[in-house]
């Protein structure tokens, strides 16, 4: 951290918290410490790291929206680009502003649309079905190793145009991104590690030679032949398809797995109506969310909910302190796979909202229809081992039996 | 409060009486009004919050953007002149009442 930073400050005017949102406890269990921050007020002060908290729904979202305020250039972690060294040459999606960020953001979000969906379900539901068929038969699984790892390592880069060797790296990469965002912790600095002899592989694959002609990463690079991006670009956006698009959909399915075997009664109500799939998938996004936070760094001084920002403090958005907001949700503790949570901002808000979503949801729908329509119940054999990491919510272990119809 | 008639496919009709900064869109999620889905909950992402505008009032809005021309290549019912996403149409004081229309489906 910059000295900046760690100079303790005495012009703020919103409660002071000594919080650790990257402690092993907070990582742990991170739902009282959201309590806490949501009922101190809108905006908080987190004083372990002097940077500014935002927990409730509204603010959350009102905060997000408003890009020009808070900006992503300056980084999406503890960070501050302005003052630091990035770790990586930045993301031209994730880390930009517009209007370099709108020029990523249109070829991603048309590589990915509802259109080119249709495209690939056939395919990734033929997948699902397989892979689900073989589990059902195998009876006892561990939900995270067999399938929340499994099926989104075999659809999307298959989607992507990626060959199958070495793929179980986009694992140890997703980790060590998202782990980056937060401080220089053993959380952070053990995934570095595993990491480190495969980094070659990530940047090997995002060069053209490596993608099959016609898939997502090859059709980056068909945006750059027609001069829609700069050549130099391409790889660097098919590096976002691979640090953002297996280990934040690994975690989603494995935590709507958490969900169900941890909520009998909704698991029931899926496999009497496997078409309630996709919106069991959504309310397991808002009540276990994948990403929990995002930062943002504040561009101008400013006043937000009453409370004067300084230029260039940093913001950490609670996105999954949102999503349990009494004042959003009725019951937000609850699991109820009828609620359809329009609005959670697990996928973010705004420009920066996950550009993914749709290849997100068709996954998590997939999976889960795929089990519903074959098994009548499934029950927890043994303790669930989570994964810690900065910013993901995860898990190593999920043992369950799985029982047919 | 804006005045916004909802038709449905099936002629009926629901009023709802929308605070101004409030989107199309969301104003039906909030009320449960089925016919409207939104997904994605107004990041022009998902295709289906896709209403018809009633011509009367189409010059109220902002024109289509990029974005949501890409999306609206995406929708589940057929695409018209008049097709817009609900979530990009934010409704203001001045516009008193605002009337769409909703397709049969948006999945």
């Amino acid at each position: 951290m910059s000295e900046t930073q760690t100079q303790v400050r005495d012009d703020i005017d919103a409660p002071r918290l000594d919080i650790d949102p990257f402690s092993d406890d907070f990582l742990n269990m991170p739902y009282p410490y959201h309590e806490q921050m949501r009922e101190a007020g809108p905006v908080v002060w987190l004083e372990p790291y002097q940077l500014w908290g935002v927990a409730r729904h509204e603010p959350v979202k009102v905060g997000l929206n408003d890009w020009q305020s808070f900006i992503s250039s300056a980084g999406v972690g503890l960070a501050n680009f302005r003052t630091e060294k990035p770790f990586r040459p930045p993301s031209l999606i994730l880390e930009a502003d517009p209007p370099l960020h709108t020029r990523s953001r249109t070829v991603l979000s048309r590589i990915l649309s509802p259109k080119m969906m249709q495209t690939v379900k056939a395919e990734f539901e033929i997948q699902a079905n397989k892979l689900v068929d073989r589990l059902v038969e195998q009876g006892e699984i561990d939900a995270i190793k067999d399938l929340a790892k499994v099926f989104p390592l075999r659809v999307f880069p298959d989607a992507l145009g990626l060959a199958e060797e070495g793929r179980e790296t986009l694992l140890l990469y997703g980790d060590m991104v998202f782990n980056a965002f937060g401080p220089r912790n053993h959380v952070f600095l053990d995934s570095v590690k595993r990491y480190e002899p495969v980094r070659e592989w990530i940047m090997d694959h995002c060069q053209r030679s490596e993608l099959r002609p016609g898939g997502f990463g090859d059709l980056v690079y068909q945006a750059a032949d027609a001069g829609e991006i700069p050549p130099e670009d391409a790889p660097l956006l098919v590096r976002s398809f691979l640090s953002a698009g297996v280990d934040t959909t690994v975690n989603g399915i494995g935590n709507a797995m958490y969900c169900l075997a941890m909520f009998p009664d909704q698991y029931a109500k899926l496999a009497a109506a496997p078409a309630l799939a996709r919106q069991t998938f959504e309310e397991s996004l808002r009540l276990e969310s994948a990403v929990q936070t995002f930062f943002r760094t504040v561009n101008k001084p400013l006043e937000f909910y009453g409370v004067p920002m300084r230029e260039n403090d940093k913001v950490i958005f609670f996105l999954a302190a949102a999503n349990r907001d009494g004042r959003q949700w009725p019951n937000p503790e609850v699991f109820d796979i009828e609620r359809k949570p329009v609005g959670h901002m697990a996928f973010g808000s705004g420009i920066h909202g996950c550009v993914g979503q749709t290849v997100a949801r068709l996954e998590g729908e997939l999976i889960l229809s795929a089990l519903a329509k074959r098994v009548k119940r499934i029950e927890i054999t043994g303790e669930p081992v989570r994964r810690l990491n900065n910013t993901l919510r995860a898990l190593e272990s999920l043992p369950l039996r799985l029982i047919p119809h | 409060m804006v005045n916004v008639k909802y038709v449905h496919s099936s002629g009926s009709v629901t009023e709802l009486e929308v605070p101004a900064g409030t989107s199309v869109m969301q104003a039906a999620v909030n009320h449960g009004l089925d016919g409207i889905v939104g997904e994605c909950g107004g990041a022009a992402m998902c295709a289906t919050c896709h209403v018809y505008v009633d011509e009367a009032d189409s010059g109220k809005f902002p024109p289509i953007s990029p974005p949501e021309q890409e999306m609206l290549d995406c929708t589940a019912s057929p695409l018209r002149e008049t097709s817009r996403l609900g979530c990009q149409l934010v409704v203001k004081d001045e516009h008193d009442t605002i009337t769409v229309y909703l397709p049969e489906t948006q999945q």
